[in-house]
């Protein structure tokens, strides 16, 4: 099943992308380093919003940014509204477990360029690479 | 004859895993985690469960110790608890943990100590079962791996 999964999962390692992983959960930090450098996206893994700020505050920029909302310190929201108030432009996707309606257009609104529902798994990722026109599905 | 052993083997791993997809324990997300097993990450599966236990087992003796305290009123830490198990729960496709989390968290939202204790011990009883059963699931995918490395006598 593992070689079958390795066809069909697409390499985009030539296209150097890069992302942020930003989540408290230890699981999902994992999970979603995983998923990405399974996809050949090179990535690193923040524990809360505020570190999302600091690591960009320091320099480094990354294509995609992977939020959570619900985080310590510095929620998804609070560091999304942050980061655009930077001038960071990167695209920004919200994943969450739980999300009523009103809280996810809380989340849009501060700047988000995509949202997804936990758990993420290949696909999932891929649609929004597709929906943030870093990948053609074929 | 000694791959037979290999085969029962599988067999048996195959015949769990059924068993804990049709009672509901695991669901399709455990196998996007099997999915995401690969030559560089051999014990991936086994190395995100051990994450997943170590994680849960904190949160859970914190929420015990929460709601053992007569005083206790902080019902919004107890959602957040809860919020970190449910992620984690689906993650890595712990169906039943998941949903007994959220009738918990149900409980906790309408500040329902009884519920809350009920839903913990509901909790810790669902979550003991599924980490019985992982630890029957990786014996047996071990012994399958030390049987596969017998080799055939020429």
């Amino acid at each position: 099943m593992t070689k079958e999964i390795a066809d069909e999962v697409p390499n985009l390692a030539e296209s150097k992308l890069t992302a942020l992983v930003v989540d408290d959960n230890f699981v999902n930090q994992t999970m979603h380093h995983k998923l990405l450098d399974r996809l050949g996206i090179r990535n690193d893994v923040v524990c809360n919003g505020q570190e999302a700020v600091d690591v960009h505050c320091s320099g480094r920029n990354y294509d995609l940014i992977l939020m959570d909302m619900e985080m310590p310190i510095l929620n998804g929201i609070q560091a999304t509204k942050r980061l655009r108030e930077m001038g960071i432009e990167s695209k920004i996707a919200g994943v969450t477990t739980r999300a009523n309606e009103g809280d996810k257009k809380e989340f849009m609104e501060a700047g988000l360029n995509d949202f997804q529902e936990k758990p993420l798994t290949i696909s999932k990722l891929l649609s929004i690479l597709h929906r943030l026109d870093f990948y053609v599905q074929t | 004859m000694l791959g037979l052993g290999v085969d029962r083997l599988q067999a048996d791993i195959n015949r769990l895993l059924t068993s804990l997809f049709h009672q509901g324990v695991l669901d399709e997300q455990f196998l996007q985690l099997q999915q995401l097993q690969d030559d560089t990450s051999p014990t991936f599966v086994y190395d995100v469960i051990n994450i997943y236990f170590d994680e849960s087992e904190k949160l859970l003796r914190s929420l015990r110790l929460l709601l053992m305290d007569r005083e206790f009123s902080d019902y919004k830490k107890i959602g957040l608890h809860l919020n970190q198990l449910v992620g984690s729960s689906s993650s890595i496709g712990a169906r039943r943990v998941r949903n007994v989390c959220v009738a918990f968290r149900s409980a906790s939202e309408l500040n329902n100590r009884p519920g809350c204790l009920r839903g913990l011990e509901v909790v810790e009883h669902e979550y003991h079962y599924l980490k019985n059963m992982m630890h029957e699931l990786f014996q047996l995918e071990q012994q399958r791996l030390l049987a596969a490395g017998v080799r055939y006598p020429m």
